[in-house]
């Protein structure tokens, strides 16, 4: 008897690694590294905005609309403080990517802009730029697609049977994914018409992929 | 009250083994096709001397090196984009080293007319995006303009060599070495996990269940163990067998803590044999490297650039 109660804290432990819990603690971990390298990718884009801002100036200053538009966007998502906490708070975390797709459609309009300027396209500081721009796009889709990966799986051990269970005692919830920023727009067909005479291009004509980021341009 | 309590360990085990059934194995997507070659052309671009000579500079680079770089050209990507192409061959392959991450592929997609470069992570600093970018743009796009598709992809691999040549990388050798450490690592566990489980779980069990049936159980937990840990089904059937032995002698001279009845140790001695056999199938070990050529384990996150010409 005196044996009894040690034994039956051990199977304890052991039901509860079987129900689940281990497997939230693994899946958690995984879901904040995952996370991190999502937020290390922006902060690495958020970093190019100034430079890739100054060398545009120089050759194409009076495109101030878009200028200006760039490091607004760039100071909104500056002011968001970017935790791993983000993750259990839906809110933030919906702001938070808010302002990250204000970001991407407001450099996506400035490579846009660029392309009319075929001095700034020939200046090679630019031209890296650019290339550091689309290959820390790159990443951020990677990194994105990983996170959601994470989340997919934790969220099916926090929602399926046994493990259910276990996630209501110790309050264990579901983790927000990301979701398309433009849905609408992405489900409307565009319209093209040939009769009106020719305009410029809208600013926000640039389809995004699913991601949300703006599609490099090569 | 005696009779139910004595059965709440019993339940409890029960609803364990329930709920372990809950792991549904959660399947990865369709793999594409790996790379079995340092330079893979599907497309017959390349002659087949042209292919051993960038494959023999390749091979050169990374026993020297140690960084990995391959060469795929294939027709078409489609339906995906270049980098979402890459990526999945990269992830599949795992070029590089394990921890080290130094491998990088060179995509060529030439009914797309796209090309990549795609950089693990331990190569982002010397073959940066920039740089990747230039490769492709200045070095390798000119001269598949002009259809030069092997002097572009020599020149291609030549830039990409010379610019890994001036990172400073671990020296070759050191790769296995330190899968021999991570197989001590292993064993050193696994004795550890052994030496608990005779002792401090087969006590608490052998409390409640007996002799035979506890060493049955520690017999199957540690057999389980061992699978996981080795490749070896063998080794873990082995492993599983002399913990239930260890467990049983331990048992012995720690005197008589229970009595179990005939139909509990009948249980208990079926699964000490079942617990290592039932680890068959399912866990095979990390590296398959059947041909001459395999991945290291090397890691990527998107680095890169592509281009077209």
């Amino acid at each position: 008897m005196r044996l009894r109660i040690p034994a039956i804290f051990a199977l304890l432990a052991f039901l509860l690694s079987g129900c689940g819990y281990n497997t939230f603690q693994t899946g958690d971990e995984a879901i904040k590294s995952a996370w991190s390298e999502v937020l290390n990718q922006y902060q690495r884009r958020a970093d190019l905005v100034p430079n890739l801002v100054g060398t545009v100036k120089g050759y194409a200053s009076h495109e101030k609309d878009v200028l200006t538009q760039v490091t607004q966007a760039r100071a909104q998502v500056g002011a968001i403080q970017a935790t791993p906490e983000l993750v259990n708070n839906p809110e933030a975390f919906a702001k938070f990517q808010q302002a990250q797709a204000g970001l991407s459609s407001a450099l996506s309009r400035l490579l846009v802009v660029a392309e009319n300027y075929p001095q700034l396209k020939a200046d090679a500081a630019f031209r890296d730029l650019q290339a550091q721009l689309e290959g820390t796009e790159n990443r951020i889709t990677v990194a994105r697609n990983r996170y959601i990966k994470a989340v997919e799986g934790y969220n099916v051990s926090v929602r399926t049977f046994p493990n259910n269970l276990t996630a209501m005692m110790f309050g264990y919830t579901v983790k927000p994914n990301f979701s398309v920023d433009n849905e609408k727009a992405i489900s409307t067909a565009p319209k093209v018409d040939f009769s009106a005479a020719p305009q410029p291009p809208p600013a926000t004509a640039r389809p995004s992929p699913a991601a949300g980021s703006p599609a490099p341009s090569y | 009250m005696r009779l139910t309590l004595a059965r709440l360990p019993a339940w409890l085990l029960s609803l364990w083994l329930l709920c372990g059934a809950g792991f549904a194995a959660a399947d990865e997507p369709q793999a594409v096709a790996r790379l079995v070659a340092r330079v893979n052309d599907s497309t017959a671009t390349l002659t087949a001397q042209q292919r051993g000579l960038l494959e023999a500079k390749l091979s050169a680079f990374e026993g020297e090196k140690g960084a990995q770089i391959a060469v795929l050209i294939v027709p078409t990507v489609k339906p995906e984009t270049v980098e979402q192409y890459a990526l999945r061959v990269v992830e599949a392959t795992k070029l590089g080293r394990r921890g080290t991450d130094d491998g990088a592929l060179l995509l060529v997609a030439k009914d797309d007319r796209k090309l990549r470069i795609e950089v693990g992570y331990g190569l982002e600093g010397a073959l940066n995006d920039a740089t990747a970018k230039r490769i492709i743009s200045e070095t390798i796009g000119p001269r598949f303009k002009q259809g030069d598709y092997y002097g572009g992809i020599d020149a291609g691999v030549d830039a990409m060599i010379k610019v890994i040549g001036g990172e400073p990388l671990p020296a070759p050798a050191v790769e296995s070495l330190r899968a021999r450490a991570a197989v001590d690592d292993n064993f050193e566990t696994l004795l550890f996990v052994g030496f608990i489980l005779v002792f401090v779980v087969g006590g608490v069990l052998r409390a409640i269940f007996g002799r035979v049936l506890a060493a049955g159980m520690v017999g199957t937990a540690a057999g389980f163990i061992a699978s996981l840990l080795i490749s070896s089904v063998l080794v873990a059937v082995l492993i599983g067998f002399a913990g239930f032995i260890a467990s049983l002698f331990v048992g012995l001279f720690a005197g008589r803590a229970g009595s179990p009845t005939g139909a509990w140790s009948a249980g208990g001695s079926a699964g000490g044999y079942s617990g290592g056999g039932s680890s068959s199938g399912g866990f095979s070990g990390g590296d398959d490297s059947s041909g001459g050529f395999s991945g290291g384990g090397g890691d990527f996150g998107g680095g890169g650039a592509s281009g077209d010409w």
